[in-house]
């Protein structure tokens, strides 16, 4: 298949992430399987910026957990860069959909600690941290616990602890959930901003289409679980660097919107019925 | 309501006791005195003790010794409490062993360890140090415990992403988990550890607050008993006040729940 009209053009290369008819099934406390993902087979090159949709329910973030090395798929393979993942991916940075910040650790300690972690002396990884939490707007906030930040300054914090770490691969659970309308528009302005300095490969999910259109190269469609699938394949015809709320605007865009749609719609109101709403 | 009323209602109610205390012990009411000095003194007689006690000096030797016993109570039984909360938390095979024991361990009340305490320990500090740890303990322990098990499964997978080693989660997730669940139940650790002290005193020994209060009641000196009282209350209420100062310390991060209730 062909990439984003100006993702570069490695095709040589191994896939940053290849996931090979991974299928995932969970043990229930009443000792039956609940098979979530049946079968998803999916490659992200590197540089790349795939956006997956899907119904509530369906298994976005378990497809995510997959790569992230944290399940193991009940069947299938999932390869990084062209080896086959073991345990934790190393490689991988992961913004997790629920709050994942460490309470105890102002907003700055938290974005810090990644590199202290890694052996960077703890000034020069809080000069850094701050330089980054800048870079995100929310420079002045530094001292600030994770409680007393807004959801959406809390998400970027998030983003910046993952992104200070220079992942090559970025792995993003509806990031911008819970913001309104147009604190996603200017997070994913600034997402895009961030990746085209460096384009990393990115696995973004989301249940918002059109942010899927408007951030990524390419989008895959899921279907309903229990069993889902990838159901869906499209290239995004939009020239970069975009901005969010122009490209909206474009006839492409709305031509893309309106075909995914089709094919995704009958799929989110059977996950809506299946999964009872969430 | 401002800080200022609400002291001084605060104020009021100890005034109203108090003269009600003074007024039913003092005079003859329908030929009864409802409050006989024999059994319940009076106000100034009880005010009186505790100001002696305090112009001669002599009970400074058994506040001190009392806030030893407590202290090292506290330090000790925290630390073991600490230790091994955590290693049992990590080690589910050790922690399915020993859960029946560590659950008929804590069953038992602590007043019938004193005499076998003192039996081993001797009438001195140790004994009622030994005591307050049984308390410190387990609450401690079942804090830690908890703490370890509570990590937020997200915070835990979010650490490991982020690159943490096994060490490097224990010290920074693990423990600060641990660490806020401990400090969360200060207040009743503390009070336990003076808990333990005075009834140790109580039980067998030559000085402290529950020895003057022992002494007293030995006696029939019930002014004895009702200062030793009152004296106990205000020292708890003063080491409560510096735990409160300390949690507000360390427990910064924490969004503000318990705290602020007056
Ligand atoms: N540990 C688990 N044990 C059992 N079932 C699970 C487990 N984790 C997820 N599931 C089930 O797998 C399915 C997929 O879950 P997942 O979290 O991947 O959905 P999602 O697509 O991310 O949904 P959402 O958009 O609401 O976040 C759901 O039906 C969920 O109930
Ligand atoms: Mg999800």
């Amino acid at each position: 298949m062909a990439a984003g009209s100006s993702a570069p053009a490695v095709s040589t290369a191994a896939p940053a992430v290849s996931l090979n008819d991974v299928q995932v099934s969970f043990r229930l406390a009443d000792d039956t399987t609940y098979t979530a993902v049946q079968r998803a087979t999916l490659d992200v090159a590197d540089g790349e910026f795939v956006a997956i949709v899907g119904p509530t329910g369906c298994g976005k973030s378990t497809l995510l957990n997959v790569a992230a090395g944290l399940i193991a798929p009940s069947n299938g393979t999932a390869t990084i860069f062209g080896a086959p993942l073991a345990g934790l991916n190393r490689q991988a940075g992961y913004l997790f959909q629920a709050d994942a910040l460490f309470p105890w650790k102002t907003a700055a300690e938290n974005v810090a600690i990644g590199l202290e972690i890694a052996g960077t002396p703890k000034a020069q990884a809080r000069e850094r941290a701050t330089t980054w939490l800048g870079r995100v707007g929310i420079g002045g906030f530094g001292n600030r616990y994770p409680h007393m930040l807004s959801g959406g300054q809390r998400k970027r914090v998030g983003l910046v602890q993952v992104l200070i770490r220079d992942p090559k691969i970025l792995l993003m659970d509806e990031p911008f959930g819970p913001l309104d309308a147009q604190t996603r528009q200017i997070m994913g302005n600034l997402l895009l901003d961030l990746w085209s300095a460096d384009r990393k490969a990115v696995l973004f999910v989301t249940h918002d289409l059109e942010e899927a259109i408007a951030l990524s190269d390419r989008v895959v469609i899921m279907s309903a679980g229990p069993a889902a699938r990838i159901i869906g394949n499209w290239t995004v015809p939009l020239a970069r660097p975009r901005d969010i709320g122009e490209v909206k605007l474009e006839r492409a865009f709305h031509e893309l919107h309106r075909e995914i749609w089709e094919a995704l719609k009958d799929e989110v109101m059977k996950g809506y019925q299946q999964t009872g709403g969430g | 309501m401002s800080r200022g009323t609400l002291l001084a209602l605060q104020i009021l109610v100890a005034v109203v006791c108090i003269a009600f205390w003074h007024i039913f012990a003092t005079y003859t009411i329908g030929g009864v005195k409802l409050l006989p000095p024999f059994f319940f003194s009076t106000p100034f007689e009880v005010a009186s003790r505790i100001v002696r006690w305090f112009v001669e000096g002599t009970i400074w030797k058994h506040l001190w010794i009392t806030l030893v016993e407590a202290m090292l109570a506290f330090v000790v039984g925290s630390l073991a409490g600490v230790l091994i909360g955590f290693w049992f938390a990590r080690k589910p095979m050790i922690n399915a062993v020993f859960d029946p024991y560590v659950k008929m361990l804590n069953a038992l009340p602590r007043v019938v360890l004193a005499p076998i305490f003192a039996l081993w320990f001797g009438l001195g500090i140790a004994s009622k140090v030994a005591l307050g740890v049984t308390l410190v303990f387990f609450i401690v322990f079942f804090n830690v415990y908890q703490g370890v098990k509570e990590v937020s499964p997200t915070v835990l997978a979010n650490a490991r992403m982020l690159g943490m080693s096994e060490r490097q989660l224990m010290r920074h997730v693990y423990w600060p988990s641990a660490l806020s669940w401990m400090f969360s139940s200060l207040h009743t650790s503390v009070g336990f550890a003076v808990v333990g002290a005075v009834v140790g005193e109580y039980l067998g020994s030559a000085a402290g607050l529950g020895y003057i209060i022992q002494q007293a009641e030995g006696v029939f000196d019930v002014a004895g008993v009702f200062a030793g009282m009152f004296v106990l209350a205000v020292f708890v209420i003063l080491i409560d006040m510096i735990v409160t100062v300390i949690e507000k310390r360390l427990l910064v991060w924490r969004p503000v729940a318990s705290m602020d209730a007056r």
